[in-house]
């Protein structure tokens, strides 16, 4: 049984044509989708971050401590287990690349409020085997605890380490259930959704209503009377990683 | 044909196998007749006709998953017009307070065991641990 | 049905060869029970480093059943008479080792009562969903070819025409399911250890090596265990695929290792550092790496010098040691490597746990039971057709 080289060019030839087809069918699906909520699209939430605001109160937890009390976050001793939605990460790792030897004092070592950027092209979304995260027309990154598979393609995918998997059953290690909100299960990933529930409810999110400095800012970016608006047009501010392209969402004053 | 024992041995021990839930409940007694429930004593109405929510309780709670999570709907609207938050733990136990004597108690006697309550709360077990 | 038959008759040996296997499979089983109940926090695992040995194995395996188009290729495409009697081996390592590819990736999910969920709700943006269909398709090219042609060979008859355009398919199919594992890692942003068009090439000339290497071994076993003796062209030719695949392969390599330091980026010198030299006082990988590049380096001599490459005892030694160098460099390296330093620029250390690598080393026994049962089933069609 011996196959000529002709015939197997043949065979190529066709699968590369089939192949093409399917990624220019995909393409223009894609077009279509991108075109579709684009035309009702109104709210584009968004933060507004002051460091140095932050950091008048020292060891202030405020914002992290009401996050995961509302969303039920547990509390893992083990680091390589943590759960985390909001934290502080010291400047030089959350700003990688951006410290340099002169760092200037006011930052250097200092701890810095991370979270998820609610990426304007986030990476975690394209590589969810599952669409068990999405980005919703208002622009928040969502997760659904339902479905996602515990693969953590997601997690390997973030630039930002803004997502934590549940290696461990988080129940008994949540400090004070809430049974507002449903707690997550061993094998599914989480993080911040910028508080969707309460947004519904026309509330803003639980950290940014906690920080007694009024350092975090939250907003539509749609809206040009927005405050999160007003802040970026009078200061200059850095995202984290933006030489990504992912187009973080989250704005830090410098 | 030396292997008839061997296959009539085989064929009943399978049968035995397959029915043997059926002998289970026989045994146990549990196929006896449904449990009593516990009804909410403050409302009169659920949130659709009693008998569809016997029957499809479960889809509801599905489509209400969906549109919650997935498309950023909470609400819900009855057939009388009343609307309702769509939530497990803020809507249906509110009402249901007694999830043991309520949604479990008739979840046993059907043999099903939703896994919802690995994530979702009974506000219940909540205060009981706390007092 | 598919001759199973003949994989029941065998000697001592062969039960207890079989009996070992299950014994170890049985013992990964029941660990992986534990993950069920306690989750995915009894492994080695972190914040940090997400993925570990699973995912790194699978990579590893992914290659070695593509490899199996280094032996069709040769006989279907170009004739190459001498590899007639290896292809059903060929297609048969393919077949477990996809297999071991799919249970590294089902061991690996957090919740895999939901692994249904990658059909129901397909992503075709997702580089997962395409290796899930790249991977199951390959499985069942293979079985079916492999099935048909043993069948045909059985009634001793020609196989039928309609296969054919299967086997050919199969070829790019192979060349496939590897790039798409590759492409898995690499368009990742923050990952920069994986953000190399090279990755892909590389992996596919790291493959064509590893599986060649271990299709001889597995031939010299046969050879000793049974009556059956592929020969030594087929060998001699396997041996020059792997020389070629292995040169292109640390040539690869070292077009990496250039780019990088050359540039100087900080973030795509840090992951060579923490592997080869270690990071932030960190070395865990260190020894693993330098051994795989002096197997790599040591191997590709003695596969040049004609003498000790013709030479079979020596051979076998070379397989060993091109196996191994691979399998460190893309079963330890590539994965915990690519995760460290995180993208916070966080070092975390990652040891597998003993019930990790007990899954993972059951994985492997089943792997090596169904090579056993394949190719007892193929070489007893043989034996009996040659009496
Ligand atoms: C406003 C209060 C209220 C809410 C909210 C509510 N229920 Fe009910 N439910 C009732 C009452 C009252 C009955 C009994 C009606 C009757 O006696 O016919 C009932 C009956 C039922 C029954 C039928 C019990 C039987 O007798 O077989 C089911 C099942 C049920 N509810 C499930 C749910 C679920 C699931 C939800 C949430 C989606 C929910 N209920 C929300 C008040 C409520
Ligand atoms: C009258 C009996 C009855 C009551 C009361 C009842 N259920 Fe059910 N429930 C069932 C039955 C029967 C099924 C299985 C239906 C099926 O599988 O088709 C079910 C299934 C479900 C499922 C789907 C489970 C699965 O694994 O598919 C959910 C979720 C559920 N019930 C929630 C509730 C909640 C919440 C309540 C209490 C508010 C409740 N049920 C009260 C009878 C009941
Ligand atoms: C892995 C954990 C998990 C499991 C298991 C789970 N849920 Fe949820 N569910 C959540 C979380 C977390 C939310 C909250 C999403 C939000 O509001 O942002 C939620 C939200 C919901 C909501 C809407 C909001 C609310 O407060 O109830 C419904 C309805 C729901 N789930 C139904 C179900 C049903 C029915 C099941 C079982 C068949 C189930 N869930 C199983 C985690 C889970």
């Amino acid at each position: 049984m011996t196959i000529h080289r002709r015939t197997f060019l043949g065979v190529a030839g066709l699968s590369a044509v089939a192949l093409a087809g399917k990624s220019t069918i995909g393409a223009l699906a894609k077009a279509g989708e991108e075109a579709a909520p684009a035309a009702g699209a109104a709210t584009r939430w968004a933060m507004v971050i002051d460091p140095q605001r932050c950091l008048r109160k020292e060891g202030c937890k405020d914002c992290i401590g009401a996050c995961d009390k509302v969303h039920n976050v547990p509390l893992f001793k083990d680091k390589d287990h943590e759960v985390k939605w909001i934290w502080k990460e010291p400047f030089e790792n959350a700003f990688t690349g951006e410290e340099n030897p002169y760092t200037a004092e006011a930052l250097k070592d200092k701890p810095v409020l991370v979270f998820c950027n609610h990426c304007d092209n986030p990476p975690c979304v394209r590589v969810c085997p599952t669409k068990a995260t999405w980005k919703r027309e208002d622009g928040i990154v969502m997760m659904d605890w339902h479905r996602c598979i515990g693969c953590r393609y997601c997690m390997a995918a973030c630039p930002y380490g803004s997502r934590s998997f549940n290696w461990l059953d988080p129940r008994p290690r949540i400090p004070a259930l809430d049974p507002e909100f449903p707690t997550r299960t061993k094998g599914v990933v989480e993080k911040c959704t910028f508080c969707e529930e309460r947004l519904a409810k026309g509330e803003q999110p639980a950290c940014v209503e906690a920080c007694p400095e009024k350092a975090l800012v939250f907003g539509n970016l749609d809206d040009p009377a927005s405050e999160v608006r007003s802040l970026l047009r009078e200061h200059f501010t850095i995202r984290r990683k933006p030489e990504l392209g992912t187009q973080p969402e989250i704005y830090y004053i410098v | 044909m030396r292997d008839r024992g061997l296959i009539f041995t085989g064929l009943v021990l399978f049968l035995g196998l397959i029915t043997f839930p059926v002998w289970y409940n026989l045994a146990s007694g549990t196929s006896s007749k449904p449990p009593e429930l516990k009804l909410p004593t403050t409302e009169k109405q659920c949130v659709a006709p009693t008998e569809t929510m016997r029957m499809s309780h479960m889809e509801m709670l599905i489509t209400w998953r969906d549109q919650v999570v997935r498309q950023n709907d909470r609400t819900y609207v009855a057939a009388d017009g009343k609307r309702y938050d769509m939530s497990l733990t803020n809507t249906c136990l509110k009402c249901h307070d007694n999830k043991a004597e309520f949604c479990d108690k008739c979840h046993d006697y059907a043999g099903v065991k939703p896994y919802c309550w690995d994530c979702h709360i009974d506000p219940k077990l909540v205060q009981r641990s706390k007092g | 049905m598919f001759m199973f038959e003949k994989a029941v008759v065998g000697g001592k040996r062969y039960w207890a060869w079989i009996g070992a296997l299950s014994a170890v499979i049985l013992v990964g089983f029941l660990c992986y029970l534990l993950q069920l109940t306690e989750g995915l926090g009894i492994t080695g695992l972190s914040r940090n480093v997400t993925w570990g040995m699973y995912i790194a194995q699978f990579t590893f395996f992914v290659g070695v059943a593509a490899s199996a188009v280094m032996v069709v290729l040769p006989y279907y495409l170009h004739n190459y008479k001498a590899f007639g009697k290896l292809t059903i081996l060929g297609e048969f390592l393919a077949i477990s080792a996809v297999t071991m590819c799919m249970l590294f990736i089902f061991v690996d999910m957090g919740q895999p009562m939901r692994i249904l969920n990658v059909m129901l709700h397909p992503t075709p943006g997702s580089m997962m969903f395409w290796d899930m269909i790249s991977l199951s398709g390959y499985l069942v090219l293979n079985a079916l070819i492999a099935y048909v042609t043993l069948s045909s060979e059985r009634k001793e008859v020609p196989p039928p025409h309609w296969i054919k355009p299967i086997i050919i398919l199969s070829i790019p199919w192979a060349v496939s399911i590897h790039t798409v594992t590759a492409f898995l890692y690499n368009g990742l942003p923050g990952r920069s250890f994986w953000l190399t068009a090279i990755l892909a090439p590389r992996f596919l000339a790291s493959a064509f090596a590893a599986g060649p290497a271990l299709l001889i071994l597995l031939c010299m076993i046969i050879r000793k265990l049974t009556k059956f003796d592929v020969g030594s062209e087929p060998i001699q030719k396997l041996a020059v695929i792997v020389t070629y695949a292995m040169i292109v392969n640390i040539f690869f390599v070292l077009m990496e290792i250039f780019t990088v330091f050359y540039s100087q980026i900080p973030e795509h010198m840090e992951h060579f550092k923490f592997l080869f030299v270690g990071l932030q006082g960190q070395a865990p990988l260190v020894p693993w790496m330098w051994t795989s590049m002096i197997l790599a380096a040591a191997s590709i001599f003695l596969l040049l010098v004609p003498r000790y490459r013709r030479n079979e005892k020596v051979l076998a030694v070379t397989c060993v040691m091109v196996f191994a160098s691979l399998w460190i460099d893309k079963g330890l390296g590539l994965i915990i490597g690519g995760f460290t330093p995180s993208p916070l620029n966080v070092v975390t250390r990652y040891v597998p746990t003993a019930p990790e690598l007990a899954i993972v080393v059951a994985i492997w026994a089943i792997g090596l039971l169904m090579i056993t049962v394949f190719y007892k089933i193929a070489l007893s069609v043989r034996e009996r057709l040659a009496e």
